[in-house]
């Protein structure tokens, strides 16, 4: 992230996003496949990169695509294969919905995996500073509730957050301003939809 | 330089003077009150320079009715109209954090650079 400043002087956190050029590699129809949807690529790399069969896929579309993400759409009729995709069909103060991988935490306790309070510092306590407390009732029902908010694996999970506004667009660059941060790491794949386009 | 970094370029000031820790600046700040704006000045001692490129920060502390008072500053910032140096402070450290410390006149000066 980084910041820039608006008319008024103010200080605006911002994710720097390249978005695109994305190329259309697939078209689904009603009649072929039972429903509409259009598959995008992004991100061109050497032939080596994809696979034999992938590479025959891409092939209507021109070009040695990456990342490859199909999104439900009401019709298909202005779109053919091998459409460009440019930064521009978005525009500042676009509110959007970001999708992403969300960092891997690793294995951890409840009081950083479900925001648990812990026990007490003192009053006579030992080794309870994190501990999650009571997990049940004892012979009835004799067993954990199921969806019991215990420690574990956390993060590495698909996290989308809405409401995200645009604030720049420099379509020279295909660059993407977004107030505030998006999920996944530095250089991770995430994807942008308009608000109220979700499906 | 990385694609953040670069995004962001549009944005940085080339008129800043060079300054440091232990400099006594004079900041005009803008300040906008309804619709109307106005120069509002802030006299002190640069404790701190902190980050780099746009996200670059500085720390001015001044005694104001004898209580210490820092302002961080974003040192891109549209709103500083101008900032002038004083005094060139000779200090050994590049954060003056003790100066928070001291009382009276010591508080207040710093010695100047031979």
């Amino acid at each position: 992230m980084t910041r820039i400043f608006d008319e008024r002087g103010r200080n605006i956190p911002v994710t720097v996003i390249e978005a695109g050029p994305c190329y259309v590699t697939q078209i689904k129809t009603a009649e072929t496949d039972g429903y509409t949807a259009v598959q995008i690529g992004f991100e061109e790399v050497r032939e080596k990169v994809v696979s034999k069969p992938e590479l025959g896929h891409l092939k209507a579309a021109g070009k040695v695509l990456r990342n490859l993400k199909e999104f439900r759409v009401e019709t298909v009729d202005d779109l053919k294969v091998g459409d460009e995709i440019h930064v521009d069909i978005f525009k500042k103060g676009d509110i959007i919905s970001v999708t992403g991988r969300s960092k891997g935490k690793g294995f951890q306790g409840t009081v950083r995996r479900h925001n648990f309070n812990g026990g007490p510092k003192s009053h006579g306590q030992k080794d309870r500073l994190r501990a999650p407390g009571s997990i049940g009732a004892s012979s009835s029902p004799s067993r954990v509730m199921k969806g019991m908010r215990m420690a574990g694996h956390m993060g590495d999970e698909t996290v989308t957050v809405s409401n995200i506004e645009v604030v720049e667009i420099r379509p020279d660059k295909n660059i993407l301003l977004l107030k505030g941060s998006v999920p996944g790491s530095r250089n991770g794949i995430i994807q942008i939809v308009k608000s109220g386009d979700e499906s | 330089m990385d694609k953040t970094q670069v995004a962001a370029t549009a944005y940085i000031r080339n008129d800043i003077p060079e300054f440091k820790a232990g400099d006594t600046l004079v900041v005009d700040v803008k300040v906008r009150e309804g619709d109307k704006e106005r120069i509002q000045q802030f006299k002190g001692i640069c404790i701190a320079r902190s980050g780099s490129g746009i996200n670059a920060t500085f720390t001015v502390r001044k005694i104001s009715n004898s209580v210490g008072v820092e302002r961080i500053f974003p040192l891109h910032s549209p709103n500083i109209a101008k900032i002038e140096r004083l005094n060139t402070g000779r200090v050994r450290r590049s954060k003056i954090y003790y100066i928070r410390d001291l009382k009276g006149k010591k508080a207040t000066r710093v010695k100047e650079m031979r």
